[in-house]
């Protein structure tokens, strides 16, 4: 072959190649991305308690070390739902919770024995989410809608005067179940169609 | 039909033909029912907020007064059903989904049925605000099924930014066996006209649609002919083809006016609103007789009943009661069913009382209907997809529900179904359908809560941990203060002390130089005059100098 038809496009590919390396290049410290966007997606999942049962102090840590490749069955306040869709997210298989870290409830609610408390103020300092209201040597409440039912404020009561109670009442709590599954080995005859009308 | 009688309508793309068995409680007029010794009346209607207390046990009421009032917005008051005593408040059994006891109101009649009524009002002279004012004075809710309370519905109306074009009555009761409204309708057309001028008056909607199923013969007479009494041009009834499910909210909206509601969105929106002909006689009592909600027609039908009807019930009433009245045949009795064969409640026993929304109460016998017969496998016919009157996939929703793929069944329009039975109910494998949609339903509701609460927590912790920090910073920044404070104070203290001090020792050192050379005068004038005794001439020498060294 002419190495002098050879030259052009060998030339014009460089030239591309050049253009396109500088492009990327630059794209890549100008638009380059702060932190780690996988840790915000799973944190967006978590339930955002802040109950710390996953071993981690919070759900953005906790986010960060599923993020890292630790495991995704540490969440008891998430349950199997938020389980479903981290493995969802991340391609990986779903894992029954981790029963160490606590078994999936019904959300709770702090309770504070308004007549016991002593107005130390301990409780507030723990709550998260600045779910509780006092001050000192004032009793304290908590505001329900607020509160993420996390525990951390039952341990540093001096006067163990907050109880977790459900946040819905049995009748709010419940909701429609799915049929019972049929039993698998189940054999039906054309006269079954008319069992009820034969009894 | 008629000439008078007809008008335009859509058809229902979809929909089912069961047997209507609405002629055995329609042989008789509408009957009362008896007096009963005690009432059961809930502080909570399904799915609604609990009303405040405002009776204590012991207390004598009169009928129409009010034992729990409602709270601002969604609250439904509620008003005593009779005359008597408040014998109890606490928890018992009522006709509900979960079988749950709510708190209730014991009411022990004293037999008088002595009536409280509020001032008739004459419609015609009030504004909106009043009317609604006395429609929520008188605890009304949709009378049709839901129990929506009617005051929040017509406020919500006159709120939004769509104005209301079209009034719809539901007039179709197309499910089988429950005749309440066409009983009513048969008796009390003129009243219930009286209420839909009252909603006109309230609205000024342009038209108003009366939508009746064409199997109502009687009552399509009764209401025609009341309608032409009052002579308004906007009131015009439409009779359209009976097919379950045609009184479905959203189904007869498109029958009556060809309006397809979007899905997600509420009638409002559209400019319609759709009150259910029960509803619309309840606001006609209330603000033409001064009557508050305290008694509804409720069909009383099913094999096992000899004498099957129409009876005005009290609320509260036990359904127990109801069945005697109706010469129950316990032998035959296999299954109670509050509300129609398709989208009914079976009920565990016959003590609960009946509650605004209770329309019909089924007494069933083996015969008439057999217990279901076990759910084979789906094979994927695609009949219920012929008949969905939503025109959803109900074959592949019952798949996602099944397997708990609640994203899938969102995105397949799960929350558009209206659980009307229709799918089941042709479904040649028995599957009971509708159970798997209310609960996936109840599942993507709860998760879209979680989520909106994660949500709502994220803030707050985010904000929480935001203040700490900016606590620390200024608690550092104070510090750092404190301390640049202290050594600047302590740098002017020392700048003090060494000026003071320098001049406390040039006092002292002058002083002890002048106490020594005063000293030593002394001595040398005592050696220039030869003192003989020593010891008396030493020691007063020695006396300042102790006192100038405390001195220094």
């Amino acid at each position: 072959m002419n190495p002098e038809t050879l030259l052009p496009p060998v030339l014009a590919l460089l030239g591309l190649a050049l253009v396109f390396g500088a492009l990327l290049g630059y794209a890549a410290t100008a638009f380059k991305v702060e932190g780690n966007p996988l840790v915000d997606q799973i944190n967006e999942l978590l339930p955002q308690t802040q109950c710390g049962q996953c071993g981690y102090p919070g759900c953005k840590p906790y986010a960060q070390s599923i993020a890292e490749g630790g495991p995704i069955n540490k969440c008891p306040p998430g349950g199997a739902g938020t389980i479903h869709a981290l493995a969802k997210l991340l391609d990986v298989e779903e894992q029954a919770l981790d029963a160490e870290h606590g078994k999936e409830d019904i959300r709770k609610v702090a309770y504070i024995r308004e007549a016991e408390c002593i107005g130390c103020t301990k409780c507030i300092q723990a709550c998260p989410v600045d779910a509780i209201l006092g001050s000192a040597k004032h009793m304290h409440t908590v505001i329900v809608s607020e509160c993420t039912g996390c525990d951390l404020c039952v341990e540093p009561c001096p006067v163990d005067c907050i109880d977790m109670i459900p946040a819905k009442n049995p009748l709010q709590n419940w909701h429609w179940q799915r049929p019972a599954p049929r039993p698998a080995q189940m054999q039906l005859i054309a006269s079954d169609w008319m069992q009820g009308a034969s009894r | 039909m008629t000439a008078p009688f007809k008008g335009q309508f859509w058809p229902l793309p979809r929909g089912i033909h069961p047997p209507e068995n609405k002629q055995q409680s329609l042989r008789e007029p509408i009957r009362k029912a008896a007096l009963p010794k005690r009432l059961v009346l809930p502080l909570t209607q399904p799915g609604f907020v609990q009303a405040e207390l405002c009776v204590s046990v012991g207390q004598q009421v009169r009928k129409g007064e009010v034992l729990a009032r409602g709270t601002p917005g969604m609250g439904i008051t509620l008003h005593a059903s009779t005359s008597g005593i408040v014998s109890d408040i606490a928890e018992h059994q009522v006709p509900n989904a979960s079988g749950l006891p709510e708190l209730c109101l014991m009411l022990e009649s004293d037999g008088r049925d002595e009536w409280l009524k509020l001032p008739p009002l004459d419609y015609q002279h009030c504004d909106a605000p009043m009317l609604i004012q006395r429609i929520n004075e008188c605890g009304i809710n949709g009378l049709g099924g839901a129990g929506f309370p009617t005051h929040a519905k017509l406020q919500g109306a006159l709120n939004s930014k769509h104005k209301i074009h079209t009034l719809v009555i539901n007039a179709a009761e197309c499910e089988p066996f429950i005749t309440a409204d066409h009983a009513l309708m048969r008796e009390q057309a003129d009243e219930i006209v009286t209420g839909i001028c009252i909603l006109l008056q309230i609205l000024k909607p342009e038209r108003c649609l009366i939508g009746m199923e064409d199997n109502k013969s009687d009552a399509i007479i009764a209401m025609q002919a009341a309608v032409t009494r009052v002579n308004d041009p906007r009131i015009s009834l439409v009779v359209i083809p009976t097919l379950y499910p045609s009184g479905a909210e959203k189904q007869l909206i498109y029958m009556l006016t060809g309006t397809e509601i979007p899905s997600g969105t509420i009638t409002l929106g559209s400019g319609i609103l759709c009150q259910n002909v029960g509803t619309v006689h309840a606001i006609a009592r209330a603000v033409a007789h001064g009557e508050a909600l305290v008694s509804r027609i409720v069909t009383l039908t099913g094999a096992a009943l000899k004498r099957p009807g129409n009876l005005d019930v009290l609320i509260g009433t036990p359904i127990a009661e109801l069945l005697q009245q109706c010469d129950v045949d316990a032998t035959q009795l296999s299954r109670l069913i509050n509300g129609g064969p398709l989208m009914g409640l079976q009920l565990p026993h016959a003590n609960l009382p009946v509650l605004k929304i209770t329309n019909c109460v089924i007494a069933t016998t083996n015969a008439e209907m057999p217990p279901p017969v076990p759910a084979q496998a789906c094979i994927r016919c695609g009949f219920c997809a012929d008949v969905c009157p939503a025109t959803l996939l109900p074959q592949q929703l019952y798949w996602f529900a099944r397997s708990k793929e609640l994203e899938k069944a969102e995105s397949h329009n799960l929350l558009d179904c209206i659980e009307c039975g229709a799918c089941a109910y042709v479904c040649p494998s028995h599957i009971p359908l509708v159970q798997y949609y209310r609960a996936a339903k109840a599942e993507l509701r709860e998760e879209k809560e979680k989520h909106l609460m994660a949500e709502h927590s994220k803030e707050r912790y985010d904000y929480h941990q935001a203040r700490k920090e900016e606590e620390k910073r200024l608690e550092e920044q104070r510090r750092a203060e404190r301390v640049a404070l202290a050594k600047q104070r302590k740098e002017a203290a020392n700048a003090a002390l060494a000026v003071a001090g320098a001049s406390a020792v040039a006092d002292a050192d002058s002083a002890a130089k002048a106490a020594i050379a005063a000293a030593m005068e002394r001595v040398k004038a005592k050696k220039a005059a030869q003192p003989t005794t020593t010891d008396s001439a030493a020691a007063p020498a020695s006396i300042p100098a102790p006192d100038s060294d405390t001195k220094v």
